[in-house]
């Protein structure tokens, strides 16, 4: 029989909450952390709004040394750190100088330190290359926020990132899942991270994907699955989950928070109907199904979704697509949740700390609410009932939950947690 | 400064050959002509499309237009009123 995979830790890094605690409470209130940024419009920005966590020289220096930090200009390595930390501490684990050949990372990024490139890329084109100094390489190598990662905790099975746009997050917790069913690792430290601000942002921008329609009503801008849903707020982030084997945990006494399923990770080939950033919807539904028939569970089984949906005007065929796979539709649709209403689309970073509120929900048994869908949008009231859509928070006991996200480049994952009974 | 609208046509006509993947509608494309439904442009390069018409014509296209410039009509119109206000 498979090794069972249960988590025991948790760490999260978002606009509307750092800590897990603040995390929580915010999501449970729906408080949202998009503010507007005047920097960006003076740039020239559309779209002025985001989600930016902020974080404190004092909460920093809690993390990192005085000389980790000096030279550092890194959201992505900060807020990894911070969340991955976290999930470490939470999972009653302590630092040691022993090396823990039994536990690695897969933490992944979209892109490590955009910042620091900037900065470097400044330097060099002053010929300046001598005052890049001996960090630059570290905090610009995309896997530089594991690599941060295993030497502040010592870890010596895989340290690894990851990177499949804003699927990252969802991929790097189903890697960790197989490395512990496979027998590698006991424990592995997984979640995802983004950088944010205009040098991340400014692509998306310029495809106009991002909404330019709130740039004076910053907490009403994230608006998936509203009938006005104008485009994503981009946000940044991380979160992170201690995932291990059930018998590590049990032998070590650890609270679990929940348990991993199993899950799926496919892509869509960028063929039939799929492209760079449009999903191919069969791969979707394949996605959705595989990770059901992974998990050993019924469609029937899930109690909650929590979705991908980012507030671009085609959240009804993720919808769809969900409906589609499950065979289940109207009142019999699972409730759907999305947290980008309430922090953005955290990229990278944003399968990480949706599947950290995913598993606050199932360990305390509520669904957070999704805001800004006053107006749920008629294409998805045609196909799932609009109690499914909760707009306020729920406190009812939750099973399983169902969890997906998707990409660039045609890629898609879907993950199932459940709740762990002793 | 004027361009007739045959011309003008013709000019869009070029700009957005690059990214047309229905070569039959573009052979036939027309004032009717719809970019994603006719010429199958993927929904993402349009943005490249108002680039390039940016640069041809060296005007400034806003969001709230580039949003209409799905079609040849429209997109006529708004680089029409550009040019004009130029």
């Amino acid at each position: 029989m498979n090794k069972r995979v249960v988590i025991t830790g948790l760490g999260v890094v978002a606009s509307n909450g750092i800590g897990v605690e603040a995390f929580k409470k915010a999501i449970k209130q729906g408080r949202s952390g998009i503010k507007y940024f005047p920097y960006l419009k003076e740039l020239g920005f559309s779209c002025c709004i985001g989600g930016i966590p902020e974080i404190s020289e004092e909460l920093k220096r809690e993390y990192l040394s005085e000389l980790q930090l000096r030279n550092f200009n890194s959201n992505s390595i900060l807020y990894g750190c911070i969340a991955g930390m976290d999930a470490w501490h939470s999972a009653g684990l302590t630092i040691d100088e022993e090396v823990d050949y039994n536990t690695g990372t897969v933490f992944g990024t979209g892109t490590s330190s955009v910042d620091k490139f900037r900065e470097s890329i400044i330097k060099i084109d002053d010929h300046k290359v001598k005052r890049l100094g001996s960090t630059a390489v570290a905090q610009t190598m995309v896997s530089g926020v594991s690599a941060y990662l295993g030497g502040l905790l010592g870890l010596g099975n895989q340290v690894t990132t990851n990177s499949s746009a804003c699927t990252t997050g969802t991929e790097a917790i189903m890697m960790g899942y197989d490395r512990i069913v496979a027998g590698h690792a006991d424990r592995m430290l997984v979640g995802s991270c983004s950088d944010d601000g205009a040098y991340l942002w400014g692509g998306f921008d310029a495809m106009r994907v991002l909404t330019y329609k709130h740039n004076d009503s910053p907490t009403i801008g994230s608006r998936p699955m509203s009938a006005t849903a104008s485009g994503f707020v981009p946000g940044g982030g991380a979160g992170a989950l201690m995932l291990e084997s059930l018998e590590s945990a049990l032998a070590r006494d650890a609270t679990i928070y929940g348990e991993l399923l199993g899950g799926h990770i496919n892509a869509g080939g960028q063929r039939n109907g799929g492209s760079m950033t449009i999903p191919n919807d069969h791969a979707v539904q394949q996605c959705i199904k595989k990770a059901i028939q992974n998990a050993g569970i019924k469609p029937t089984d899930i109690d909650t979704i929590n979705g991908h949906l980012t507030a671009t005007k085609n959240d009804h065929v993720e919808i769809r697509n969900w409906t589609e796979a499950l065979d289940l539709s109207g009142d019999k649709f699972p409730p759907i949740n999305t947290l980008k209403s309430m922090v953005g689309h955290c990229l990278s970073a944003a399968g990480a700390i949706e599947s950290v509120a995913c598993v606050l929900q199932l360990n305390e048994d509520f669904i957070f609410p999704n805001v800004n869908c006053e107006d749920i949008s008629q294409e998805i009231l045609a196909l799932v009932h609009q109690d499914q859509i909760p707009r306020q928070l729920i406190n009812r006991k939750i099973n399983i939950i169902a969890k997906a996200s998707f990409g660039f480049g045609d890629v898609n994952g879907c993950i199932i947690f459940k709740k762990y009974l002793s | 400064m004027t361009i007739p609208k045959d011309q003008l046509i013709k000019e869009l006509k070029d700009i957005v050959k690059p990214y047309i993947q229905n070569q039959e509608a573009y052979d036939n494309l027309s004032e009717n002509t719809d970019f994603i439904n006719d010429l199958k442009i993927n929904s993402a390069n349009l943005v490249d499309v108002i680039l390039d018409i940016e640069d041809k014509y060296e005007i400034d296209i806003d969001n709230d237009s580039m949003e209409s410039m799905i079609n040849v009509k429209n997109s006529l119109e708004v680089i029409l009123s550009k040019i004009k206000a130029v």
